[in-house]
C-alpha cells in the first residue's frame, strides 16, 4: 500500500484535491498581493528618506567649510536628524549605532560609485534602512565632484515591518477563511457527481442480481449522462438478447416436451397392444413369433427412452418438483436391487438403518441407474456401499471393470454419451447417469465419478441427510 | 373378472386397453368423452372406472367428483408421470388409485383387483369401538346404527387399521396392505384416502377419534 494516504473515495478525493487548489491559489494570491504591497510600500519609504536626507543635505551644504572641521561635520549631522552618521577620511560625527549598522558593502558602493546607495540591515531584530550619499561640490568651473564627506541615516522601519506583517497575516486569515467555504463547495460538487454515480452503481448491482427492468434516469447533457444513457442502452440490448436467447431456449424446451408427450398417446397404445402380441406370439411360427417378441421388447425400450427424455425435460424446464419422505436408505437400496432382480449379482455393504430425507422414487431411480450402469458397462462382481458421514449420506456403487478412460471421465454424465462405440447397442437410454446427476441435484447432493484405487470405475452419491424443498 | 368402464378420447389407445383388459377376464366397456362416460356409467353401472384426465368437454376430473357424488364405485385414473397436479387433484376428486401412462396392462390389472377386493384376511366377526360398529363377515359399517357408504378401498383402510388397534401402520405398509403397491407406493394415496374416511366416520375430521395419525411414522387406529 504505498498510496495508502491517498483517499479512496471519490468524494473525500475531490475534497482534498478541492481544499489543496484553494489553499494554494489563496496562498498565491496573498504572496503576489503581499509581496506588490510591501513592494511599494518599502520603496515608498525608501524615496522618502532619501529624498529627505538629500533635501537636508543640500540645505547645509553651501554654508560648509572646505575641507570641514569636526565642527562642521557635527553641524551637517544635526541638520540630517538623528541616527545620523557623517565621515570625512578619518573625522566622524554620529553615534556608534549607525556607525555598526554601515556595511563595508554600502561604504564602498558610496564611495566608489559616488551616488546615493540604500541597504536594508537588520539588527536585534529591527530592520533598519541605511541611506548613504556623498556630499558633492561644485568647483566654479562647473564641474562637481565628491567633496569626501559622506552622510549616512539610519532610518527604523519598525513601524513599515509591522504594515507588512499585518498584510501577510490578513493574507493567510483570507486563505484560511477561504477552506471552509472551498469544502462546502467540494461536498456539493461532489453531490453533484456522486448522487448519478450512487444511481448508476445501483442499476449495475440490480442488472448483475438478474433485474435486467433496472434503468438509471438520465438528467441533463453531461458526460454522466451520457455514460447513463450509454448503460441503459447496454442494459437494453442485454435485455432484448436475453429475452430471445430465453425464447429460443424455452422454444427448445418445450418442442422436447411436445415431442415426448405427442409420443406418449401411440407408445400407450402399443404397451397396451403389446402384451396381447407377447402372448398370442406363442401360437406364432418361428419368424412371426421373433418379430411380436422384438416388436414388444423394442416397445418396452421406446417407453423408457421416452420416459427418460421426459423427466430429462422437466429437469431443463424446472418443473422437476420432488416429494421428500423419511425414507431407510438402505432399505431403499435394497428393494431398489430386488425389484429389478440383481441382488445375487450385487453386493450390498449397509448399516442396518440410514436415516434420510428424500424423494422416494428419485433415490429409487438414482441407485437403479448407477448400479444398471455399472452392470452393463463393468463387470462383476458390482459393490454398493451405504455410509452415513454427519448431515451426508454416502450411495457408492463400484465395478470391477476396466474403470473410466480419462477421456470418458468428464463425459459420464454428458446425454446420450456413448464411451464406447462398439457398446452403442446398450439397453441403456443413454440418459441414466444424467438423470441420476440432475435428481442428486434436486435433493442438493451430487455424484461423482472416478476409478477405484484397485480398479474399476466408482461413482458416489452423495446425499444431505435433511433435504430442503425449494 | 370385472365390469370396467373405460373413459379415454384417443382412439387407438381405447381399442388398445379395452383388448389387453379384456384378456385379463375384465369386460370393458369404452366411453369417449366425459358426457359419454357419464350416460354409460348410470345406465351399465360398472364394478369400477378406468378414466383418462384429459378429455375433452367435461374433463376428467369433472367426471371423477361426479361420480363420486352419488356412487362409491372404485375410480382408477391414467396420469402421466411427472404431473403431479393432476395426481393430487385426481385423488382430491374421489379416485382411488392412478397408474402412470402409458400404463402397462399388467400393472393396470393388478391395481384393478386391488382396488375392487373389500375384505382383509379371514372375517373375525364385528369389532365395536363407542359408536363405530364393522362387521367384517357382512363388510358393513355403520355410526351410531346408521349405515355408512364406504368405498371398497376406504374399507380396507378402516378394516386393516382396526384390526389392531393402537397399532402404528406405517404409510408404507398400508400401502402395501391396502393398494398392494410395491415399496415405491405414493403416500398421497393413504393421506388422501384417510381424509375421505375420517368426512365419513369422525365427528370431527379435524380432531380425529378413530383414525389418528402418528407425527413422522402414520396412522392407527384410536380407542384402544
Amino acid at each position: 500500500m504505498i498510496r495508502r494516504w491517498w483517499p479512496r473515495g471519490l468524494r473525500a478525493r475531490l475534497i482534498v484535491a478541492f481544499a489543496l487548489v484553494t489553499a494554494l491559489g489563496a496562498a498565491a494570491a496573498a504572496w503576489a498581493g503581499a509581496g506588490a504591497a510591501s513592494g511599494a510600500i518599502v520603496s515608498e519609504t525608501e524615496r522618502y528618506a532619501t529624498e529627505t536626507t538629500a533635501a537636508q543635505i543640500e540645505g547645509i551644504a553651501p554654508q560648509l567649510e572646505y575641507p570641514p572641521d569636526q565642527a562642521g561635520l557635527d553641524r551637517l549631522r544635526a541638520a540630517v536628524g538623528a541616527d545620523t552618521l557623517v565621515t570625512y577620511g578619518d573625522l566622524r560625527s554620529g553615534d556608534w549605532t549607525v556607525a555598526d549598522l554601515v556595511t563595508d558593502d554600502l561604504r564602498t558602493a558610496v564611495r566608489v560609485n559616488a551616488r546615493l546607495a540604500t541597504q536594508r540591515v537588520e539588527a536585534d531584530s529591527t530592520p533598519w534602512l541605511l541611506v548613504g550619499t556623498p556630499v558633492m561640490f561644485t568647483s566654479p568651473d562647473g564641474t562637481s565632484a565628491a567633496s569626501g564627506i559622506e552622510v549616512y541615516s539610519a532610518h527604523d522601519l519598525t513601524g513599515v515591518q509591522e504594515r507588512l506583517d499585518d498584510l501577510t497575516r490578513s493574507a493567510v486569515g483570507t486563505a484560511l477563511l477561504a477552506l471552509p467555504v472551498a469544502v462546502l463547495l467540494a461536498l456539493a460538487a461532489a453531490g453533484g457527481v456522486l448522487r448519478p454515480v450512487r444511481r448508476l452503481r445501483d442499476t449495475a448491482r440490480r442488472l448483475a442480481a438478474g433485474d435486467l427492468d433496472a434503468r438509471s434516469p438520465t438528467k441533463g447533457s453531461d458526460e454522466l449522462a451520457e455514460l447513463t444513457g450509454t448503460i441503459n442502452e447496454m442494459a437494453a440490448s442485454v435485455q432484448s438478447s436475453m429475452a430471445a436467447m430465453r425464447r429460443m431456449q424455452a422454444d427448445a424446451r418445450r418442442f422436447a416436451a411436445d415431442v415426448s408427450h405427442e409420443l406418449r398417446t401411440p407408445l400407450s397404445t402399443l404397451t397396451a397392444v403389446a402384451e396381447v402380441l407377447g402372448d398370442a406370439a406363442e401360437r406364432m411360427d418361428d419368424e412371426a413369433r421373433e418379430s411380436a417378441r422384438m416388436a414388444v421388447t423394442e416397445t418396452h425400450r421406446l417407453v423408457r427412452l421416452v420416459e427418460d427424455l421426459m423427466e430429462v425435460s422437466r429437469f431443463d424446464a424446472g418443473t422437476a418438483r420432488p416429494r421428500f419422505e423419511e425414507v431407510d436408505a438402505a432399505a431403499a437400496v435394497r428393494d431398489c436391487l430386488r425389484a429389478r432382480g440383481w441382488t445375487d449379482r450385487v453386493e450390498v455393504d449397509a448399516p442396518g438403518l440410514v436415516r434420510l430425507r428424500a424423494d422416494r422414487r428419485r433415490l429409487d431411480v438414482m441407485v437403479a441407474n448407477l448400479v444398471g450402469n455399472a452392470l452393463r458397462h463393468g463387470a462383476p462382481p458390482v459393490r454398493v456401499r451405504v455410509a452415513e458421514s454427519g448431515d451426508r449420506v454416502s450411495i457408492e456403487v463400484a465395478d470391477s471393470g476396466p474403470g473410466l478412460d480419462e477421456e470418458v471421465l468428464p463425459h459420464v454424465f454428458d446425454r446420450f454419451y456413448k464411451a464406447d462405440a462398439a457398446r452403442s447397442r446398450t439397453p441403456g437410454s443413454g440418459l441414466g447417469l444424467a438423470i441420476a446427476l440432475e435428481n442428486a441435484r434436486v435433493h442438493g447432493g451430487d455424484i461423482t465419478a472416478a476409478d477405484a484405487p484397485g480398479g474399476g470405475a466408482r461413482f458416489t452419491l452423495l446425499l444431505p441427510r435433511e433435504a430442503e424443498d425449494r | 373378472m370385472a365390469a370396467i368402464l373405460l373413459i379415454e378420447d384417443d382412439p387407438m389407445v381405447r381399442r388398445g386397453l379395452q383388448l389387453a383388459l379384456g384378456r385379463h377376464g375384465h369386460e370393458v366397456e369404452a366411453a369417449e368423452t366425459g358426457e359419454d362416460g357419464l350416460r354409460r356409467f348410470r345406465s351399465t353401472v360398472p364394478d369400477l372406472v378406468v378414466l383418462d384426465l384429459m378429455l375433452p368437454g367435461v374433463d376428467g376430473l369433472e367426471v371423477c367428483r361426479r361420480i363420486r357424488a352419488s356412487s362409491e364405485v372404485p375410480v382408477i385414473i391414467l396420469t402421466a408421470r411427472g404431473d403431479d397436479f393432476d395426481v393430487v387433484a385426481g385423488l382430491e376428486a374421489g379416485a382411488d388409485d392412478y397408474v402412470v401412462k402409458p400404463a402397462q396392462p399388467t400393472v393396470l390389472d393388478a391395481r384393478v383387483r386391488a382396488v375392487l377386493r373389500r375384505s382383509v384376511g379371514t372375517p373375525d366377526g364385528v369389532r365395536e369401538h363407542r359408536d363405530l360398529r364393522i362387521d367384517t363377515a357382512s363388510l358393513a359399517v355403520s355410526l351410531r346404527g346408521e349405515p355408512i357408504a364406504l368405498t371398497p378401498t376406504e374399507l380396507r383402510l378402516l378394516l386393516t387399521l382396526s384390526r389392531a388397534p393402537g397399532r402404528v401402520f406405517s404409510r408404507q405398509q398400508l400401502l402395501e396392505e391396502v393398494w398392494e403397491h410395491d415399496y415405491l407406493g405414493d403416500s398421497r394415496l393413504v393421506d388422501n384416502c384417510v381424509q375421505r374416511l375420517r368426512a365419513k366416520i369422525e365427528a370431527d375430521p379435524a380432531s380425529p377419534e378413530y383414525v389418528q395419525t402418528v407425527r413422522g411414522f402414520g396412522y392407527r387406529f384410536g380407542p384402544a
